[in-house]
């Protein structure tokens, strides 16, 4: 059963996707996602266990040996992966039917359900997978998903941000797929494992050299990577709750996590991080994302637009921790990769119930949240102290280790970089504290607000929940991240 | 209940970590019990004197060296309490004065009719505890925890009245207490671990050998300037700006908690991290020495221009800190066990004043020292505390303060910084000229009112008015027999002092 885990994963998610478009009903539709997503993170869960056991997994899709058929290799990095983005799918599951009920017309519901899953699928497999082209079918899944998703916003301005994200997107596949078929070019194999090794043997190779580029600048633009950034804030302001609860956990942190693959198992750390000075610009990449982003945060006038903003700033930990290309630099970029997508999971949640009760969420609309909704403000509160990594969050350990490996590299000046934006987050989460705490609400706005649906708050719980666990009882993520880190660099025993 | 007691004593290790968890259960309560307020502070005053009975109990272990480590965190990050003199100092004062001042807040609360007043009683005790743990801290990273947590639950209270002044105050608090901690306390404490390989307080230091005088210094003045508590120029303006807080906030957390966590985060840098003889071979300890002065020196002149008898009382404090903090830099034993003392004689000082000045607000509704004329006959029992606190202050005898004024003039000259003996003296000074004023006006000035009333009677003929008795208008009686144990305090402490610091006396001469 375990041997055929690696597929069944990715394709039960594939396959609810058209049953919900046949049934056509809300209610089966989503019962369809929910059970889709259940065995997924099932399965990513036993895939783990099994991964740290018995070590990494070989899966040939159709029994057809590689390099003719399509490879399955699951180690401990990209089981990591696939553990987190399907655990903030079966959240998402819980958390979706109350909050899509008031967002979208309920004739498109079914859509959405459908639309979610081929999105799963498209980022399972992405991980999943062991194949440089499978990688790219898989990105194109997810992203034209995703942009029907977010098209889906209630807003009108939600067909805007779909679109300016559907042209960089767009962009960003093709340049991944150019970079790919260059690899191709050059060696004649599609297969990871294969590129790996004939790859060593043509550094200095031109060709090969521009696929790295393309490959990059593609995957750079997928993750919102600061300055290709520009798609992700009105598309995570935009989109339905719900969507945006999902995209914003998962979307830009697979696409690190596919760059991560193509740099470390394909291309090979010599090329990327050796021969290739990639290493001092996604230094000076990650640090201006996490200042830019940070600060332009701090001058945004909606929540979600904050919670965006915050991530392009955010992405830039993850970006620095992955530039260091060492053992301690991975496991800060995997830790910060979890600690992240749960803690700006969660609070996504929390402005999707904003969003339900006010009607709105504009942040001079926050005013008196505190009292009206206590529990949505500490949810609120404690993500937001996640964010600025105050101790004994998940932010604080995804810090600490990102800056013990800047140390050990000698990058004084990304650890101030760090330090400062740091400050900027207190300063973006101290705004909206500052309106919920104190302002009072405006008199006439006295109407009874709508409770918060119980299955909304569980799921904004939960991860909220989760992030703090993890932030108090860190030693298992560290372990597991320290394990991926190691898998990625080839070191794993 | 006294059986628990003594099964805990048995065990003084259970202990220290039960004493954070005491004001934590407290905290909870508060949050709970919602409006009942006779039972919400009745357990806030029964949880205080537990605490405090608890802290008392624990000195006769004070140096047996106790360790409990309360959870492995991460590779190289621990979370442990350790029982030391210095901590245990400062976690007696803290959870002595806190019933003392619990009486005080449910009287002046009470009395102001102050909103939201379960807020305020559970972030009150949830400082106390973030203080209590700062104190038992037996590594820098267990103490920048609790000392984030103190910023945190310190934050409402500053804000607590809510409105623009409140909110503007609470965000220079912020934005100073925290920009200092993340911006430049942490930096150091990953520094000290990356030299040393550890963030454990040890005897002695662990930072002797490990880096050049440079290194240390730089070191030194980033931990010292990081602790934005102990509030050295120029991030200062936090103190200030937290007086916008309720009086019974001032009195315990920025005289006492708060502060006193900066400055007892400075001393036990520099007792257990540096160490003492590495600050003086390195010569760390001098620049900081001078900052320390200067501050002490322009904040005194500042508070003298100061009318508001709040702000004047936030400055003379930030003064009064750099005294401890000019112990810690001297780093010479008598310096360093002056600064032990001044962090237990201020505080008991410092919070009589500030109760006085509750109590003053309370009962006249005046907030200005120029609007106490007279007052002294009006609030007697107020103005005799206030009297006593501001000479313990200053330091004269036979109040508590007098001691460490002396142990740490003894310090400069030990340390070879005879210079230093004219700063204090000019500080001794200009305490006098900021503190006792206030009392002579309070007893002295005929008031407003009155002034004219003897022009008229004055003008008799045959000369001899009869003696009009002013009426006596306290405040109500919870907030004035506070102010009076803390005042009959320092003079006992005059007394007892030398058993205050005997145990950090015998660490520090330990080998």
């Amino acid at each position: 059963m375990i041997a055929h885990l690696p597929i069944l994963q990715v394709a039960l998610p594939l396959l609810a996707a058209p049953l919900c478009v046949l049934l056509r009903s809300a209610r089966a539709a989503w019962w369809i996602y929910l059970l889709a997503s259940v065995a997924a993170f099932g399965s990513a869960l036993l895939l783990a266990s099994s991964v740290a056991t018995h070590g990494p997994l070989h899966y040939a899709v159709g029994n057809w040996a590689p390099p003719f058929g399509i490879a399955y290799v699951i180690d401990a990095a990209n089981a990591f992966v696939l553990v987190l983005v399907s655990g903030i799918a079966v959240a998402t599951a819980i958390y979706a039917p109350r909050s899509i009920a008031a967002e979208i017309d309920p004739q498109r519901v079914y859509l959405y359900y459908a639309c979610l899953c081929l999105c799963l699928t498209g980022l399972l497999g992405i991980v999943a997978t062991g194949d440089a082209f499978n990688v790219f079918v898989f990105l194109e899944i997810s992203s034209l998903s995703s942009y029907a998703l977010i098209a889906l916003g209630k807003r009108r301005q939600a067909l805007l941000a779909a679109f300016r994200y559907l042209v960089m997107g767009t962009l960003g596949g093709t340049f991944v797929l150019i970079g790919i078929g260059l690899a191709y070019a050059v060696t004649g194999t599609l297969n990871m494992a294969d590129l790996a090794q004939r790859l060593p043997a043509l550094y200095g190779n031109r060709t090969l050299t521009a696929a790295v580029g393309f490959v990059s600048v593609g995957l750079a633009i997928k993750a919102a990577v600061f300055p290709l950034h520009a798609w992700l804030p009105s598309a995570y302001a935009e989109a339905p709750s719900a969507a945006g609860v999902f995209l914003s956990a998962t979307g830009t942190k697979v696409a690190i996590y596919a760059f991560l693959r193509f740099a470390f198992g394909i291309f090979g750390a010599g090329l990327v991080f050796g021969h290739l000075p990639m290493s001092a610009l996604i230094l000076i990449v990650g640090t201006a994302a996490m200042l830019a982003g940070a600060a332009i945060a701090c001058y945004q006038d909606d929540l979600k637009r904050i919670l965006a903003w915050s991530s392009v700033g955010q992405i830039g930990y993850i970006v620095v921790g992955l530039g260091l290309a060492s053992q301690q630099g991975l496991s800060a970029a995997f830790l910060h990769i979890s600690a992240h997508a749960l803690i700006k999971g969660g609070l996504f949640a929390t402005a999707g119930i904003v969003a339900l009760r006010l009607g709105t969420t504009r942040i001079d609309a926050l005013a008196g949240l505190a009292r009206s909704a206590p529990a949505v403000f500490v949810a609120l509160l404690l993500g937001g102290l996640g964010l600025i990594g105050v101790p004994l969050t998940a932010g604080f350990v995804s810090k600490w280790a990102l800056v013990m490996a800047l140390i050990e590299a000698d990058q004084w000046a990304v650890i101030a970089a760090v330090l400062l934006s740091s400050l900027l987050a207190l300063v973006y989460v101290g705004r909206i504290i500052e309106v919920a705490w104190f302002r009072e609400p405006p008199l006439l706005a006295d109407t009874a607000q709508p409770s918060t649906p119980a299955p909304m708050a569980l799921a904004m719980w939960g991860l909220v929940g989760v992030s703090l666990v993890a932030g108090v009882y860190a030693a298992p993520l560290s372990r597991a991240a320290t394990a991926a880190a190691a898998a990625l660099l080839g070191t794993a025993p | 209940m006294t059986a628990l007691f003594d099964a805990l004593m048995q065990n003084p290790a259970v202990a220290l970590w039960i004493a954070p968890l005491i004001p934590l259960a407290a905290a909870a309560s508060s949050a709970l019990l919602g409006g009942r307020r006779n039972l919400r502070e009745g357990i806030t005053v029964t949880a205080g004197v537990i605490s405090a009975a608890l802290a008392v109990a624990l000195w006769p272990h004070a140096e047996a060296g106790l360790r409990v480590t309360l959870w492995d965190w991460l590779p190289g990050l621990t979370l442990a309490f350790e029982l030391e003199p210095l901590g245990l100092l400062f976690a007696t004062v803290a959870s002595v004065l806190w019933p003392i001042t619990s009486v005080y807040a449910a009287g002046y609360l009470r009395g102001n009719d102050e909103q939201h007043q379960s807020r305020f009683f559970a972030c009150f005790a949830l400082a106390i505890a973030a203080a209590i743990g700062i104190a038992f801290s037996a590594n820098l990273i267990t103490l920048f925890i609790c000392y984030e947590l103190l910023t945190l639950s310190t934050w409402p209270l500053v804000t607590h009245k809510g409105n623009a002044d409140a909110r503007k105050g609470g965000r220079t608090y912020l934005l100073i207490l925290i920009g200092t901690s993340v911006g430049l306390l942490l930096p150091a404490i990953i520094w000290t671990y990356v030299l040393s390989g550890t963030t454990a307080f040890r005897s002695g230091g662990i930072l002797a050998g490990q880096a050049g005088n440079a290194t240390l210094t730089v070191l030194y003045a980033l931990f010292l300037f990081g602790i934005g508590k102990a509030a050295l120029m120029p991030f200062h303006r936090w103190l200030p700006a937290a007086m916008v807080a309720p009086t019974p906030v001032s009195a315990l957390l920025h005289a006492v908690a708060v502060v006193k966590a900066g400055v007892f985060t400075v001393m036990k840098v520099s007792i257990y991290t540096f160490g003492l003889d590495t600050i003086r071979s390195s010569g760390a300890g001098e620049l900081m020495m001078w900052v320390a002065a200067l501050t002490m020196l322009t904040t005194a002149a500042i508070a003298l221009t100061q009318d508001n008898l709040k702000a004047r009382l936030a400055y003379s404090t930030i003064s009064q800190l750099a005294y401890i903090t000019l112990g810690a830099a001297l780093a010479v034993k008598t310096a360093v066990l002056e600064g032990a003392l001044h962090i237990a004689t201020h505080a008991v000082g410092k919070i009589t004043l500030f109760f006085c000045a509750g109590a003053i607000y309370t009962a006249a509704h005046k907030t200005r020292v120029s609007e106490l004329d007279g007052m002294g006959m009006r609030m007697p029992y107020t103005f005799a505390a206030f009297t006593l606190a501001s000479m313990s202050i200053v330091g004269l005898p036979p109040l508590a303060g007098s001691w460490d004024k002396l142990l740490l003039m003894e310090g400069a000259l030990d340390a070879g910084f005879p210079l230093m003996m004219g700063v204090l003296m000019l500080g001794s000074l200009l305490s006098l000229g900021y503190l006792l004023p206030i009392p002579i006006r309070a007893f002295f000035r005929p008031a407003p009112g009155a002034a004219s009333d003897d022009r008229v009677i004055t003008d008799f003929p045959d000369g001899d008015p009869p003696p009009r008795p002013v009426p006596m208008q306290e405040a109500p009686l919870a907030c004035v027999v506070p102010l009076c144990i803390t005042a009959v305090t320092c003079v006992a402490m005059f007394f007892l002092e030398d058993r205050l610091i005997a145990p950090l006396a015998r660490v520090l001469e330990g080998p």
